[in-house]
């Protein structure tokens, strides 16, 4: 499994991180028991993404999707951060190692929680259109099956 | 020699460099002797004699009675897979039960695996959360119809001793066989098969400054047996393929000098060790010993650092040059963390930060002291970056 250097600069430099104070939208995804969790704020103005800060608990990946989504959404409608897709991530960071794709979801999932965040807080109705995250069936690491590594029962 | 100044190798437990010493004895079997042993002219003489002479030293370093217990193969993978396979193969008529313990190396458990689709009943023992399998346990697990139990005879993870030759005597007064894997035992704590009481234990060389793609079997005589491998014939039928002359070579003199070495070397590692545990746990709060047994290699440092993710300490850890491991899901690409963390009841959220130093032969003192000054900026760093650290672990989290 090798990282590709951008990802390797974005887990050794990660932009934006930390907690805005006054954020418009919080988003909080992730399970510490599934090893990452994050948390995206932002501030919004003319339904524009003025600033964005992010924390994350996490690996390697997890770091650097939750780093480089945070610039590819500062300055996006809200419409266009909600769209950007877990494919969109990984292309912008030079590639994933497959394993890690599911990385990219919580990225992007925690981008769509704190929009959906502001915009309840707004009066208005959410349109992330829900998060992978919020499927009962969503099985973050689905990609990384590997059955060698089962617990015995 | 093995280390330049700007990299800290600390993973010895993963695999070792050869040792100039191994290597200088194995070099004139790849050129000048490379006869096939199993060859009756000169040359094939000369590689037998070296084959057979390697084979009787290694017996004799591991209290084997004949030299035609050891057999040579192709490494730890191997040894274990046959003797696990091998070995219930031709087990006892009516013996269909297997015990193996649930934090073994996968290349036990895997084999067992696949024993339960060959319609053999597998039991996993769970060892005790400081990493023991104790003896009681087998006692309840020991059935009649028990044919085989395999103990690890050190944890590759965790680096607990297991009580082997206690283990051993309870499954013969069952009539069982008992194998154990002593991979990353071997040269670190005393091995005796018989203070150990043991039908087959399973070696590698890489663990030993020997290299890669070497093991040794060792199958007590009269054991009954199916070859993993058929062919020629080889390894008194054992194991057949031309063997790895240099290879075996390498082994007898990687287990001399770790034998030779032992009254110096155990106690330094030891002392480096300690000071490790006590040097981070005294510099990073929320962290633990992962195990508390006091029977441990002298050489696995295995820790968990709260609130932290392992692959992202490695990385930042490799970043400086420092070679570390981790039983964290994310550094393997797997579904869970470490099946060794989890066995010893390790919630998940815990797991997730284990990391493991493992020292050797070309560690020193000032390598322990760059890594007390390097690494607990790193975890501060990534607790900071944490959304939930403070929730979980800070001042007021109770």
């Amino acid at each position: 499994m090798q990282y590709s250097d951008k990802v390797m600069d974005h887990f050794h430099n990660p932009r934006n991180v930390g907690v805005l104070q006054d954020a418009d939208g919080v988003g909080e995804v992730g399970n510490p028991v599934c090893g990452d969790m994050m948390k995206i704020t932002i501030k919004v103005q003319d339904d524009v993404i003025a600033d964005i800060a992010f924390q994350t608990l996490g690996c390697g990946a997890a770091i650097a999707t939750s780093s480089i989504v945070t610039e590819m959404a500062r300055g996006m409608t809200l419409d266009e951060a909600v769209s950007i897709t877990k494919i969109q991530v990984a292309e912008e960071l030079g590639g994933l190692p497959p394993a890690k794709m599911h990385c990219s979801v919580l990225a992007t999932d925690g981008l769509k929680a704190a929009v959906d965040d502001y915009l309840v807080h707004d009066g208005r109705e959410p349109i992330s259109g829900g998060l992978a995250h919020d499927d009962p069936h969503f099985d973050p690491h689905a990609v990384a099956e590997d059955d060698a590594c089962e617990i015995p029962g | 020699m093995t280390q330049d100044t700007d990299n800290v190798y600390l993973d010895y437990a993963a695999t070792t460099p050869v040792d100039p010493r191994v290597l200088e004895a194995m070099t004139p079997y790849f050129t000048e002797h490379f006869g096939n042993p199993n060859s009756l002219y000169a040359a094939g003489r000369q590689a037998y004699s070296a084959l057979e002479e390697a084979r009787e030293r290694v017996a004799a370093a591991i209290g084997a009675t004949h030299p035609n217990e050891i057999i040579f193969t192709g490494g730890g993978t191997e040894s274990d897979n046959a003797a696990i396979l091998g070995i219930s193969a031709r087990a006892k008529a009516g013996r269909r039960h297997v015990i193996v313990s649930a934090f073994e190396h996968h290349a036990i458990l895997e084999p067992a695996r696949l024993l339960g689709k060959r319609g053999f009943e597998v039991t996993y023992l769970k060892p005790s959360a400081d990493g023991r399998i104790e003896p009681d346990a087998l006692g309840s697990a020991l059935r009649d119809d028990t044919a085989l139990v395999s103990i690890m005879h050190a944890n590759n993870e965790i680096g607990t001793v297991q009580p082997i030759a206690e283990l051993s005597a309870l499954a013969h007064e069952r009539g069982a066989l008992f194998h154990t894997d002593a991979a990353q035992s071997l040269g670190k704590t005393a091995f005796d098969v018989e203070d150990l009481g043991v039908d087959a234990a399973s070696f590698s060389g890489h663990k030993i400054y020997a290299p890669k793609g070497v093991g040794v079997l060792y199958l007590r005589r009269h054991t009954s047996f199916e070859p993993l491998l058929t062919g020629g014939g080889q390894e008194f039928k054992k194991r057949s393929g031309t063997q790895n002359v240099p290879g075996a070579v390498g082994f007898a003199r990687a287990l001399e000098i770790m034998i030779e070495e032992f009254p110096t070397e155990v106690p330094r590692l030891t002392a480096l060790r300690d000071r490790f545990v006590e040097g981070i746990i005294e510099r990073i709060e929320n962290t633990d010993l992962t195990a508390d047994s006091p029977e441990r290699l002298p050489n696995v440092v295995s820790l968990l650092v709260k609130g932290v993710e392992g692959e992202s300490m490695l990385l930042q850890l490799d970043h400086l040059g420092f070679a570390v491991s981790t039983g964290s899901a994310c550094s393997s690409g797997s579904l869970e963390p470490s099946h060794v963390l989890l066995a010893i009841g390790c919630p998940p959220e815990i797991a997730h930060g284990s990391l493991r130093i493992s020292l050797g032969r070309f560690t020193r003192e000032a390598d322990v002291e760059r890594f007390l000054e390097v690494f607990p900026p790193i975890v501060e760093r990534l607790r900071s970056m944490s959304p939930v650290y403070e929730k979980m672990y800070g001042a007021g989290s109770g």
